[in-house]
């Protein structure tokens, strides 16, 4: 019996050292507990992101507050962020540490990265449909919103790999924001849906300078009349609209192809003119725009509020600004009978915990967080839409669109109108395919067009050899040959290395050696009887 | 010869002193010594690297003079020679490279000049570390603040003496200023982010007054975070005292220096 215990103390311990090998197992998969203790006292971490608005900051404290009220045994401690990356930055290292918040405002792209963590993001299927605790459940303490009333569209963009790893919190789109006297000036008339040869031909005419040098336009020594907040958005939203590839849901890289070319073309020829430039090259196309120094400023229809002569929110000097007609439109097509805009904004998924309580409570938070209280008045606050049809339709909201443009602040007309854009325009959004690795082809893909427009303004030529040579080299700093291979993991990797295969026979051996010097003795034993 | 002994002391220390007093270029003092102010072959000047049109292909000869971050193999610096500062944004840099980079190491920088802002630097850059060594003093530039003529300091290493520390304001709409009010309802004398929404860990923002004008300071939290003095020191900043500052002079849409050391007077 000594020996029998000797054995199996050798034999776990062998297992336990073999094992150690793979690493950490991750946390147990999360269940739905029967029921909520609400004995229980639980503090959960909420990572935000505020965009610096002010009114959306007490939005989440008065949320919090609320929640608070309903369920004492629940504290709910928030930290803001103003950027989506800096909360992906501070989630993966905090992942190592078993140190993630419980509840996180992100986008599916970085979820996908989180997941690469065994059970470090919650499944939110068995939440969602639970009879007590799911959305609009039985035991769920204040009136939230059914399933059914998810707008189907913004859940879909939540599924990564058949399962919603999130919810949406709000949505947004991408928007133009005009300077609609210049336009008319140079003598065009703004159409309902905006081409970019349009967009193109008014940024060209608005380039001649007069007598003094100054540009005819404004009078001023600076204009740029087209100023692309985000590149990543440009492109991916450019090959949509043309039908192009750019990945696929198994993780191929299909960008790097003819019409990513001519796209880079496109915006090499109007960046060197200097009819066209980016943020990362000038800065907030708001703030030109504000100034009359930009006539196309493309940004997110939650940045409504920074955008116009008479915008609630400015970021320069009040002498600085020219007073002109905003004209908002959705972001310009190739093809006007069949718009494409991408949908975009915040969704709040959970992280795994080893108390099942303690994802409970974070769930019944995030589930308040789509409540009409949370939901109309965060939307309100920028360009953003309530992901939920009980939101949307509510007589508050629907008066608070009846109500565009009677002031400057929480009706101001250019916000409104970017609500509206997407409200009237959701079927025609879309998302790109979300996977490990995702995220950097975005930033890849932004950096194909900074790259044109900066190389051209450098009097570089941007040709067929100079897109091939970015296209490997955005690769490589992306490091997107890499993804190509570890997302396509249904793929056959060949035989195994035989360094793997030595530690399997040798693994086979040991066990076989162990089972002998436990057999044997057994064996003579039995014999002897 | 005790007597020619001692004259030729006393010339001695007196052109010593002299030496002392002698005239340095602005922003390029030392203690020691001023930098090695030739510049290798192809490598422009300051003035020159000023004249140059933003997009122009730029190369520079500079003293590390602070890192503000390093990230996925970008490094964000400051850096000066004898004649002005720089801003050496975003360049490409291993991380074992980037740990080399201590205050005054000599590097020769090849990129792009750019304007993001109104702040002046070089992008998409190649860099070289090269042999020798210089630390700036900073430049007195309080009165300047006045005048308008801060811009020609930009990315040095500055001190503003004596500056007032005012109640924290911050403005929505670039017209008016609200005072910022800490968790009590009371005026506070800093505020996490411009205006006010962020948390510990996040910039540090005040205002400063010189001759009854006020000015927004902050301390960068890239580049001197929570656990470091000055952010601290920001943290402990009392309204109506005077303080003497040192930092970078950023640039964003006007002055907006990064403060670096805080002193009460």
């Amino acid at each position: 019996m000594k020996r029998f215990a000797k054995l199996s103390l050798c034999a776990l311990l062998a297992c336990g050292i073999l094992t150690g090998c793979h690493g950490t197992q991750g946390m147990a998969e999360f269940t739905v507990p029967e029921s909520f203790d609400e004995t229980k006292t639980h503090e959960l971490v909420f990572w935000a992101k505020n965009d610096t608005n002010r009114t959306q900051t007490a939005i989440y404290e008065k949320a919090i507050s609320d929640f608070q009220k309903m369920y004492p045994n629940i504290t709910v401690k928030i930290r803001l962020y103003t950027d989506y990356s800096n909360i992906y930055n501070d989630v993966i290292t905090n992942i190592a540490t078993n140190t993630t918040p419980n509840v996180c405002i992100t986008y599916p792209d970085h979820i996908a990265t989180y997941m690469t963590g065994v059970n470090t993001v919650v499944g939110l299927d068995g939440l969602m449909h639970d009879e007590k605790y799911g959305l609009a459940g039985s035991e769920v303490k204040f009136d939230a919103p059914s399933n059914e009333q998810m707008i189907p569209e913004f859940l879909d963009e939540c599924i990564i790999q058949d399962v919603h790893y999130a919810v949406p919190f709000m949505r947004s789109t991408e928007a133009c924001y005009i300077n609609e006297t210049y336009v008319n000036e140079l003598g065009y008339e703004l159409p309902e849906v905006l081409t970019w040869d349009f967009m193109f031909e008014v940024a060209e005419a608005a380039l001649a300078k007069d007598e003094n040098g100054n540009f005819a336009v404004n009078g001023q020594n600076v204009m740029i009349p087209i100023i692309y907040k985000s590149t990543d958005n440009m492109m991916i939203q450019m090959l949509a609209q043309k039908g192009a590839e750019y990945s696929d849901a198994e993780g191929n890289i299909l960008i790097f192809n003819d019409t990513a070319k001519e796209i880079m073309y496109d915006c090499a020829e109007h960046g060197k003119s200097g009819a066209l430039s980016t943020f990362k090259i000038s800065s907030y196309p708001g703030n030109f725009l504000n100034a009359g120094q930009c006539i196309f400023a493309i940004d997110s229809t939650a940045g409504a509020t920074w955008m116009g002569s008479d915008a609630p929110l400015v970021d320069i000097s009040p002498d600085q600004i020219v007073p002109f007609e905003t004209a908002v439109r959705m972001i310009p097509q190739y093809d006007t009978a069949n718009p494409k805009m991408i949908s975009q904004g915040p969704s709040i998924c959970i992280f795994n915990k080893k108390d099942p309580q303690e994802v409970l409570a974070s769930w019944l938070f995030t589930q308040y967080l789509l409540s009409d209280e949370v939901q109309i008045a965060y939307s309100e606050t920028e360009g953003y839409v309530p992901v939920t049809s009980k939101a949307q339709n509510s007589d508050v909201y629907q008066d608070y669109l009846a109500r565009e443009g009677e002031d400057n602040n929480e009706h101001y007309a250019a916000k409104i109108q970017a609500s509206k854009l997407l409200l009237n325009n959701t079927s025609h959004t879309f998302v790109t395919p979300v996977f490990n690795g995702s995220a950097s082809l975005r930033q890849a893909a932004g950096q194909l067009i900074e790259n044109a427009i900066k190389s051209a303004r450098r009097k570089e030529t941007v040709d067929d050899a100079y897109c091939e040579k970015q296209f490997d080299s955005v690769m490589s700093l992306y490091h997107l040959d890499q993804i190509s291979a570890s997302a396509a993991s249904s793929e056959d990797l060949g035989p195994l290395p035989s360094a793997s295969k030595a530690l399997l026979i040798t693994l086979c051996i040991v066990w076989v050696i162990l089972g002998a010097v436990y057999a044997v003795p057994v064996l003579k034993k039995k014999a002897k009887k | 010869m005790k007597k020619t002994l001692n004259a030729f002391l006393a010339i001695a220390l007196a052109a010593s002193l002299a030496g002392c007093g002698s005239s340095t270029p602005e922003g390029g003092s030392s203690a020691a010594a001023g930098p090695d102010t030739t510049k290798g072959e192809g490598v422009m000047t300051y003035q020159q690297y000023a004249d140059a049109a933003v997009d122009d292909k730029v190369t520079v000869e500079a003293y590390v003079q602070a890192k503000q971050s390093w990230w996925d193999n970008k490094g964000t610096i400051f850096a000066q020679d004898a004649d002005g500062g720089y801003f050496f944004y975003d360049m490409p840099i291993s991380e074992e490279d980037y740990n080399k980079l201590t205050e005054g190491t000599k590097i020769k920088v090849t990129g792009y000049k750019a304007e993001w802002m109104g702040q002046v630097e070089i992008i998409d850059s190649e860099y070289e570390i090269l042999e020798g060594s210089w630390v700036a003093e900073p430049v007195d530039v309080t009165a300047k603040l006045k005048d308008g003529s801060l811009a020609d300091n930009m990315n040095q290493k500055v001190t503003f003496k004596g500056v007032k520390i005012e109640p924290a304001e911050y403005t929505e709409d670039g017209s008016v200023y609200e005072v910022y009010k800490d968790a009590n309802g009371e005026n506070a004398a800093f505020m996490y982010k411009y205006n006010g929404t962020g948390a510990q860990g996040d910039d540090v923002y005040f205002t400063v007054s010189v001759d009854g004008v006020n000015y927004t300071f902050l301390v960068r939290s890239y580049l001197t975070g929570k656990d470091t003095d000055v952010y601290k020191a920001a943290e402990a900043l009392e309204i109506g005292k005077t303080y003497d500052m040192e930092g970078y002079l950023y640039w964003y849409n006007g002055p907006n220096p990064y403060i670096t050391s805080i002193k009460a007077n």
